[in-house]
């Protein structure tokens, strides 16, 4: 394990100072952020394993008021549903030209990522303000309960993941893609495409099964 | 620290461009471009099941849009989440095994159970319902 760059580089400093670099310099995971940011999303995934588990137990239970069948509008959460399942595209477009330096590129996907993202988030809305409207909010039965609180997560997943967004647009705007954005890049790119998949869960587990009832 | 802050090699470690720049090198357009198609059928299946009305017995229905979800998860975590068992070496890989096998037990342990606390309670009957307090 004689490293002789160091050797040399040290010299005739003696060798006290040559141990003490055997000592610390040990080794140092590679990417330890994207390892850990990658942890943070398994906390999360067990997260919506228990939102999951709570619709799961509760969907059924409708107080004796309307079923998934009666509320859910199919062709909306299918428009839903491309639009995130098109910004995970644009943000592999991002990721690309991250790769080759382009900045302007990166910003532009990244700002019709957003923009993906922000409609996903207004045609949910819309849909949550229709159903409270109609006197079909959480409060309603516990199917309902359990029902907004899961899509009402990933929203506001969502919604945070645009806020990160804007301001990684900001920061690649300032500084260039340098190092530090690059990763933090990476680590959004983990997160939109994570709330993705979270996404597919939904839209089988709770509309699509829900709408067959 | 003043040894290590002069010593070439520890300064060399944390030369994140390369890093990063290795790390993604395998990352391609056509990865994304595959990924995304596959994405795209493995959406459209299930909601043309489901809206369409394919398959007369829910029952089916039911199972089939689950594999396709299985099938497009795994879709995702390869093309867009560029999952390999050597990344990190190893490790994203070991806690997705376990957070996977976490997820199973926290959804099959839930339905199981209440799906038993149900079978076995004794329901009120309609009369006893308008009769409570």
């Amino acid at each position: 394990m004689s490293d002789s760059t160091a050797t040399v580089a040290l010299g005739a400093a003696g060798e006290a100072r040559a141990l003490r670099f055997y000592d610390s310099g040990g080794h140092h995971p590679e990417n330890g952020t994207l390892l850990g940011f990658w942890l943070y999303l398994m906390s999360d995934t067990l997260v919506f394993a228990c939102l999951f588990a709570a619709y799961g137990v509760l969907g059924r239970n409708y107080a004796g008021g309307p079923s998934g069948a009666d509320l859910f509008s199919l062709p909306l959460v299918a428009v839903n549903t491309s639009l995130l399942l098109l910004s995970s595209i644009t943000y592999g477009f991002v990721v690309i030209e991250m790769q080759r330096k382009r900045q302007g590129a990166t910003l532009a996907w990244l700002a019709l990522t957003g923009l993906l993202g922000a409609g996903f988030v207004g045609i949910e809305l819309h849909e949550f303000a229709h159903l409270i409207h109609e006197g079909n909010g959480p409060q309603r039965s516990a199917f309902l309960s359990s029902f907004f609180t899961l899509v009402g997560t990933h929203g506001l997943h969502v919604t945070f993941g645009i806020v990160w967004l804007l301001t990684l647009m900001a920061q690649v705007a300032r500084h260039g893609l340098i190092a530090a954005n690059r990763r933090r890049l990476m680590c959004l790119s983990m997160f939109w495409h994570f709330l993705d998949v979270i996404w597919i869960g939904v839209f089988t587990f709770v509309y699509l099964m829900g709408a067959l009832q | 620290m003043s040894a290590l802050d002069t010593d070439p090699a520890s300064a060399a470690g944390h030369g994140t461009e390369e890093e990063l720049d290795h790390d993604t090198l395998h990352i391609t357009v056509g990865g994304y471009v595959t990924g995304f198609v596959l994405a795209v059928v493995l959406t459209t299946i299930p909601f043309w099941l489901v809206m369409a009305k394919v398959f007369p017995n829910p029952t089916v229905t039911t199972f089939v849009i689950l594999g396709f979800a299985i099938v497009q998860i795994y879709v995702h975590m390869v093309f867009f989440l560029h999952m390999t068992s050597k990344a990190e070496g190893g490790w994203t890989w070991m806690s997705l095994i376990f957070t996977l096998v976490l997820v199973v037990i926290t959804l099959s342990g839930s339905l199981w159970i209440t799906y038993n606390l149900k079978a076995n309670m004794m329901l009120p009957s309609p009369e006893q319902m308008r009769n409570m307090p």
